[in-house]
């Protein structure tokens, strides 16, 4: 049981204890400079105490070279601790490629989440152990914010946008969820629980069937995947009447865009991924691909989070498939 | 302690000469008067009572942190009264403090000028500041209002009650406030200064109160336009920052903080001044490096605006610009950092006496530098990350604000007390006072540096059971810093009948404040002084303040 008191508390994601090496660092730098400030002030204080109403002091000769210095010293050391910051925030930023993918919706004031497989749950997320796990979140009303203390890991989750966070657990077991941007009244009732499994556990989990109340709470037919989801919905919304292989088609082929640059009439040039998938499909005029017509209609208030998440899915599923884009 | 000893230096107790105080005893004398200090006065006194009801807000949640379960209150009670709490002190406390009431009250007698330049405009700013005062509390109070005193959208805009529109505006007029506040300081340092008071011969304290107002001039117009587009969106729904009317939630997050960043410097920076002002009396010398004091200041001023978006390193903003924001929050510290080692240099080889103000200059450089070492923590990304929104921000900014902001201010108000009132303050129980609140203090906020690490979100009014025993801890200080504040409000207020007459200058400073009466006259000096040397001139025999009048010779100009 790791109590409060420890100096860290449980590491359970690969970046856990190296996001703890450098909070040291800067607890060491703290402690030693605030200490060695403490005791000259104490030390002069006391040295230096008035011994008489008449004392005069000379007035002191500050000595512009130890300012420099001083300054130029502590520079450096905060220039290392920004590098040794801006690196592992990056590390942090990109997930792996290969990163299991789970969709994140928050709302006012619980969590909903969706496995590859369909499988959804509510307020807990099962993870397997040692696999890259990258979330996608949005939120249907306000502001949360995703937080993991013991993966060290956090995002703020917005209305209208796709942020992410993704970590490797290295420990089973299980930790604290929280949301930590105040959103309301239960603010501080959006907490859950993230489970870490066995991989063999978590796919034995996967494979029993979701809880019917879950899945009704969330929408949408239990034990459909995202991206098969997403299939059915490009059918039935008649995206593939203008998007399809055919070389005559109204819209672009979506097959191989994501991740890929686009061009738009206006001559700026974009990188398609997530937020640009759902600008393109909510409000299809704000960005216009070159060499096409604006004919696509706007689906914004047709289709709702999930569904939306739904189509993203399968338009990225469109890459591994291997079909020429 | 004696209540009954006249003061050497000024037989005639005060209450019975000519000065601003005995000039006119009717409220309308009070609420009608152009006089800098009188106004300061009225600031001080309305400033208490906002403190009071920050505080008493800030004790209801803690006792209701103890359990849990939260036990004490309901939700919507803890959040109201914490937006209540961060609201008011922020607003209507820490950010008027020092420049409303200690600057007000000084600034003009520090340049050896008879008020500010435009008396008027001050007058007119605590009126608009108790408006925009009065009617936030009449929202807060009445309608309650549970956004933080953040207001992020579209929280704020679409979700939280429409009392949120009252309060919003009550802080946007107070804005108004500052600036004027601000416009006069300037103008006036820059007009008004006595002959031979050139920029370099000015107290830091002026210093800082110049850097202060150019920050407020330049940021709360902004957070003024910002808190208008709140007003717009909730009025009109115009789709400026809720998503689902076409907005940018983030927007206002940036328009927030560049106000509200540099706003830590409004409340930082005046504090600073007077450490400055304490720690050289109190040593009896000169501030070491004095001018890289002053120009730090300016430094801090001037990059404090270009560091907002540390706040918001996990809101979605581009991680290219978060490169820029933590790396350049880095180089905010090293002012900071060269003012402490100017203001312990100061020491070395000095006169050192530790009477109360002095005290608190030394709480503040005990809690500030706390404040200021966690800040790394915070600019450094990688770290930011998980501390983010959790107790350890709430500790650092009570370290930087209270401990940097309030120490400062509790250390002028004594120090200048015997100036302001003609009284000077019982002195064991204000060194009494003074240490009660240092250890309350850190016993408050310092297990929360832990409970942040540890992953405790902030404005959570239930938690994890295995975070209780340190908000058990922090409570517990809590109460005890709340303690000392009642026995300094105590003992200030018994001062002001019973205190030891105060001489003119009582602590054998330098400055011109201390060339006047105690209290001073309504014109400030009888005769304009003439500054020949420059600012804490300890080593030169003094010219005054062994003589308590200001001297007819100095007639000039
Ligand atoms: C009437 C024909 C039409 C329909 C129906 C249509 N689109 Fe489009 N779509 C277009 C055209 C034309 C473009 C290119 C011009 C533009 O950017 O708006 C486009 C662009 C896109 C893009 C951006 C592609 C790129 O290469 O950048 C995406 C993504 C997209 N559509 C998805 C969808 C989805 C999902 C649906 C169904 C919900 C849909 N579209 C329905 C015609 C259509
Ligand atoms: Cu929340
Ligand atoms: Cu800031």
């Amino acid at each position: 049981m790791n109590s409060v008191f420890n100096l860290f508390p449980e590491q359970a994601s690969s970046i856990s204890s190296e996001i703890d090496l450098l909070y040291l660092f800067i607890l060491i730098v703290s402690v030693v400079f605030t200490l060695l400030a403490a005791f000259l002030v104490i030390f002069f204080a006391v040295k230096y105490r008035r011994r008489s109403e008449d004392d005069r002091p000379e007035p002191p000769h500050a000595d512009s070279k130890l300012e420099i210095a001083a300054g130029a010293f502590l520079l450096v050391l905060l220039m290392g601790m920004f590098f040794w910051g801006a690196k592992l925030y990056f590390k942090g930023n990109r997930p792996p490629s290969d990163a299991m993918e789970v969709l994140v919706t928050g709302k006012q004031w619980m969590w909903k989440l969706q496995h590859p497989n369909g499988k959804r749950e509510i307020n807990t997320l099962h993870v397997p152990l040692g696999v890259p796990v990258k979330l996608t979140m949005t939120s249907e009303d306000v502001i949360h914010s995703f937080f993991i203390p013991a993966f060290r890991v956090k995002n703020d989750v917005l209305p209208g946008r796709y942020t992410q966070v993704w970590f490797e657990p290295v420990k089973a077991g299980r930790y604290d969820l929280f949301c930590t941007e105040y959103c309301g009244n239960e603010h501080s009732r959006m907490v859950g629980w993230v489970e870490v499994m066995e991989p063999a556990d978590y796919e034995r989990w996967l494979s029993i069937g979701t809880t019917a109340a879950a899945s009704t709470a969330a929408g949408g037919g239990p034990g459909e995947s995202p991206v098969d989801a997403g299939a059915r919905l490009f059918a039935e919304l008649g995206c593939v009447t203008c998007h399809n292989q055919n070389s005559g088609a109204l819209g672009p082929n979506l097959t191989g865009v994501f991740g890929r640059e686009e061009t738009m009439t206006d001559g700026s040039v974009v990188t398609v991924d997530e937020n640009y998938l759902r600008e393109s499909i909510l409000n299809s005029q704000a960005k216009i691909v070159a060499g096409y017509a604006p004919i696509m209609p706007v689906f914004k208030g047709l289709i709702n989070e999930d569904q939306l998440a739904q189509i993203i899915a399968y338009i990225k599923s469109l890459n591994d498939n291997g079909t020429d884009g | 302690m004696t209540m009954n000893t006249v003061a050497t230096d000024n037989p005639v107790p005060a209450g019975s000469e000519k000065h601003y105080l005995t000039n006119g005893h009717t409220l309308s004398s009070w609420l009608f008067t152009v006089d800098h200090k009188r106004i300061g006065i009225l600031y001080l006194i309305s400033l208490v009572v906002f403190f009071l009801l920050g505080g008493a807000a800030a004790v209801l949640f803690r006792l209701d942190l103890m359990t849990p379960a939260g036990d004490l209150l309901r939700s919507e009670t803890y959040n109201k009264l914490f937006t209540m709490h961060g609201i008011v002190m922020i607003f209507f406390f820490l950010i008027p403090s020092i420049p409303a009431v200690l600057g007000n009250f000084l600034l003009p007698i520090m340049l050896g000028t008879r008020d500010v330049a435009f008396p008027k405009l001050n007058l007119l700013s605590w009126y608009v500041f108790m408006a925009g005062g009065l009617l936030a509390l009449f929202a807060i109070v009445f309608g309650g209002v549970d956004s933080g005193w953040t207001f992020y959208t579209p929280y704020s805009t679409m979700y939280a009650n429409s009392n949120v529109i009252l309060a919003v505006c009550g802080a946007f007029i107070a804005g108004f406030s500052s600036i004027m506040t601000a416009l006069n300081f300037v103008v006036t340092i820059h007009k008004m200064r006595a002959p031979g008071l050139t920029w370099f011969r000015l107290p830091l304290f002026v210093w800082a109160m110049y850097a202060t107002s150019l920050v407020v001039l330049l940021g709360t117009p902004v957070v003024a336009i910002t808190l208008v587009m709140i007003f717009v969106e909730r009025l009109l729904h115009f789709g400026i920052f809720d998503p689902a009317l076409g907005g940018d939630p983030v927007l206002f997050q940036h328009l927030f903080w560049f106000y509200s960043h540099p706003a830590v410097y409004i409340m930082i920076l005046p504090s600073m001044g007077v450490v400055s002002e304490l720690i050289s009396a109190f040593s009896r010398r000169r501030i070491y490096g004095y001018k890289f004091v002053a120009y730090s200041s300016l430094a801090i001023a001037v990059i404090g605006f270009f560091v907002w978006g540390h706040h918001m390193f996990v809101s979605s903003q581009s991680v290219y610009a978060g490169l820029i924001f933590s790396f350049l929050t880095f180089f905010v510290a090293v002012p900071t950092a060269i003012k402490i080692l100017n203001w312990t240099m100061t020491l070395y080889k000095g006169s050192v006496s530790l009477q109360a103000p002095m005290l608190y200059a030394f709480g503040f450089l005990g809690l500030f530098t706390i404040g200021g070492m966690t800040g790394l923590f915070l600019s450094t990304m990688a770290t930011d990350i998980h501390l983010h929104d959790t107790y350890f921000v709430v500790a650092h900014f009570h370290y930087v604000m209270v401990g940097g902001g309030v120490m400062g201010f509790l250390g002028g108000l004594h120090f200048w007390w015997p100036k302001m009132t003609g009284r000077m303050y019982p002195e064991g129980w204000a060194i009494f006072a003074a240490i009660v609140i240092f250890v309350g203090f850190n016993l408050t906020f310092f297990p929360q540096f832990q409970l942040g690490y540890h992953g405790m979100p902030r404005r959570y009014h239930e938690y994890a059971s295995q975070f209780q025993i340190l908000h058990v801890m922090s409570t517990a200080g809590a109460s005890i810093l709340g303690f000392g504040y009642l026995i300094m409000t105590g003992y200030l207020i018994w001062s002001l009948k019973f205190g030891k007459v105060a001489g003119s200058n009582p602590w054998g400073a330098r400055g011109l404040e201390w060339e006047t009466t105690s209290p001073p006259p309504t014109e400030n000096f009888l005769v304009t002084p003439v500054v020949k040397h420059e600012a804490y001139a300890y080593d030169v025999p003094s010219e005054t303040s062994d003589v308590q009048e200001p001297r007819p010779e100095q007639h000039n100009v």
